[in-house]
């Protein structure tokens, strides 16, 4: 059964490399995609069911042990974002193929584009199945080179200008990654995380304090927590709806999955959790502020991803059993309930022309089904009972509860002030892209609206087009997970609680990597 | 674990030559420093490979604590594949940037295979571009010149604002 663990990295690469050689036969290409992803999926679920059973499923490749081969784990953790990743990527790909079918594909030279997002999709997985840092750098560095050709694909102005902006920090971390991972080696001798998790409590403490620090400046930049966020409301708005949504469902929650295995495998004994409680803090409070004051529905959900964020740092600064069991359950409903509204934009802006809160209106009666699928991803974001995102942050609360201490406590204030704010961010969109009438758009008196007219990226022009029901379909079957998510929040809030005691114990993870002792 | 103490100025030097051409604004000097910064951390990480002048890794050569840690060797080998790489994509970028700047929106119906046939269109694109950077030029001279003698300074670049 272990040999499905090295597949869920294969498939997505031999279906690149399938799909760039058929680049001129676009039907092929997207039969392609969806079985390589749909494959993913499934092995997903299995993994998920196996690992959850029989404990961590770990593959030596090409029978090398490690710590000298590459070693590749899968735990609860690794599986459950396997899977939800794996179906994030599928049904986002149906949204785009849905949208190429409408436009005729003149929009964007998409025959790269199958081929760059399946390289995505499998630097994505292999950063989830890494059991040694050098190999999740590796994994990184495979999605970010995708997500830089997503980003600029069609190599318009607007995209470059974003683009180099989004490559330049990217680069800047990998580097910090990089020099981490290479002094990490100079204090321990190794790369495999098993082995350096049991060797890095012998260093002195500021050595330890050191490596801590840099990995987490590392992926603090790619998980875009403040101040290290400043990037993300500029480079996401700007890409292709689908990218947009893949990337903000995705790519910042890598750094979370990073962050998380570096605190609690490598540095359980971390002294940094009150400072990040502090940044935690911040991102909160800073980004939803941000969105406040943003009149363009991509750039205003962007800067709610990067005031989410925040939550997931708090539970990972706390770092109990019950904060680590919230942390993987707010993850796994941010990843859907970001995704599925970035996708409801995408489908806004075509029903609408545009995405500037300064020119939608009268959507409901335009398009009551769109209006619908936004209302329900937004209420789950806002956390409005009986949603998963309540849930999530209930558990959060209820672990900053737990701990009973002064800084908890006030993060439960802002927590709560930032849920109440991202609802108002999200009440203000639908009150003025959808309740007010089409015709109410000229001459509009409007307080909220005043301040928010110097809108940087309003080109001025609406020209709507068609959806696809494909498009639609792809964005209520993800709403449907999203909501499926608060149904059976029983189930999955008990297998992320399963995680988070396998994550706390990090002997566990140490001996499905070495079962016959540590060398 | 003793290192080469050359070795370690030289990175030192490389990253910091790094990153202070990596703050310019220019693409391909940030693309240099980049570069720089990236060969930096590929000696860190071959530092870290222990003393200089050990064997090679082969059977018999050596006693085995004479000899040099491949591991590092390994990781720094990835990563120059990885920097060179990426290093490709940003020169396609800087010159799509380049071809932007220089031709504006024309710029997308003009392609590199038909440049020959449009040739002339495209010189006189550059030309107007030239006589508008410099009637720029002068605006920016006049506006220092204003701004020398007490008058108030321009307002921000507004392409970079958030």
């Amino acid at each position: 059964m272990n040999l499905l663990v090295p597949l869920v990295v294969t498939i997505p690469l031999l279906g690149s490399a399938l799909t760039l050689a058929l680049g001129r036969r676009r039907p092929q290409q997207i039969v392609v995609s969806v079985i390589a992803l749909t494959l993913v999926a499934f092995i997903g679920a299995v993994l998920l069911v196996q690992v959850d059973q029989t404990g961590p499923a770990v593959v030596h490749v090409g029978g090398w042990d490690a710590p000298w081969g590459i070693v590749l784990v899968v735990d609860r953790l690794s599986a459950i974002m396997l899977l939800v990743s794996a179906l994030m990527l599928l049904g986002v790909l149906l949204f785009a193929v849905g949208q190429g079918i409408v436009d005729g594909d003149r929009e964007t030279p998409v025959s790269i584009f199958h081929p760059t997002y399946l390289v995505l999709a499998a630097g994505l997985f292999n950063a989830f199945i890494a059991g040694d840092l050098f190999n999740l750098y590796v994994g990184f560095e495979m999605l970010l080179s995708a997500s830089y050709v997503l980003l600029t694909l069609g190599g318009t102005g607007a995209r470059i200008r974003v683009g180099v902006t989004y490559i330049v920090v990217s680069l800047v971390s990998s580097i910090l990654f990089l020099s981490a991972i290479a002094l990490i080696y100079g204090a321990t001798g190794t790369v495999t995380m098993a082995l350096i998790s049991e060797r890095v409590a012998d260093l002195p403490p500021d050595v330890q304090l050191i490596l801590n620090l840099l990995l987490l400046l590392a992926f603090c930049v790619k998980a875009a927590v403040f101040p290290l966020s400043f990037w993300l409301p500029d480079s996401y708005p700007t890409a292709p709806a689908p990218v947009t949504a893949v990337f903000a469902g995705l790519l910042t929650k890598v750094g979370i999955y990073a962050i998380i295995r570096t605190q609690t495998l490598l540095f359980p004994e971390s002294p940094l959790s009150v400072p990040l409680m502090v940044v935690a803090l911040l991102t909160l409070i800073v980004g939803i502020l941000g969105a406040l004051a943003q009149a363009d529905i991509k750039r205003l959900l962007s800067f709610t991803l990067v005031s989410h964020i925040g939550y997931m740092i708090f539970g990972i600064a706390m770092g109990t059993p019950l904060a680590i069991a919230a942390t993987i359950f707010y993850v796994v409903h941010h990843i859907t309930v970001q995704t599925t509204l970035f996708l409801c934009a995408g489908l806004i802006e075509r029903v609408g022309g545009t995405t500037s809160l300064a020119r939608l209106g009268g959507l409901l009666t335009a398009a009551p089904f769109v209006a619908f699928l936004f209302f329900v991803g937004a209420l789950n974001l806002g956390g409005i009972p009986p949603f998963s995102g309540f849930l999530g942050k209930i558990a959060l609360f209820q672990a900053g509860a737990d701990i009973a201490e002064p800084v908890t406590y006030i993060l439960m204030g802002a927590g709560a002030a930032t849920s109440l704010l991202t609802l108002y961010a999200l009440a203000r969109v639908w009150n003025i892209a959808f309740w007010r009438g089409a015709g109410e758009v000229e001459d509009y008196e409007s307080p909220m609206l005043d301040a928010l007219l110097d809108d940087p990226d309003d080109e001025g022009t609406v020209t709507t087009r068609t959806i696809s029901p494909l498009m639609t379909g792809a964005t209520t079957a993800l709403l449907l997970l999203t909501v499926s998510l608060t149904v059976f929040a029983g189930p999955v809030f008990a297998f992320t609680t399963r995680a988070a005691a396998n994550i706390e114990n990090p002997a566990t993870y140490i001996d499905a990597v070495f079962p016959n002792g540590t060398p | 674990m003793s290192a080469s103490l050359t070795l370690v100025i030289v990175m030192a030097v490389l990253y910091a030559a790094g990153v202070y051409v990596m703050l310019e604004r220019s693409l391909t000097r940030v693309l240099i420093g980049f570069l720089l910064v990236g060969n930096a951390t590929n000696l860190l990480i071959f530092i870290m490979s222990g003393r200089p002048g050990n064997a090679p890794i082969v059977t018999g050569t050596a006693a085995d604590a004479a000899m040099v840690d491949p591991v590092p060797q390994v990781l720094m080998l990835t990563a120059i594949v990885i920097n060179f790489g990426i290093t490709a994509l940003i020169l396609a970028l800087i010159y799509r940037s380049w071809w932007l700047a220089r031709l504006g929106d024309e710029g997308d119906t003009v392609t590199d295979e038909h440049a020959a046939e449009t040739v002339a269109s495209t010189e006189e694109s550059f030309r107007s571009v030239t006589e508008d950077e410099a009637a720029s030029q002068e605006d920016l001279d006049a506006s220092e010149r204003e701004s020398e003698l007490g008058a108030p300074a321009n307002a921000p670049d507004k392409g970079m604002k958030l």
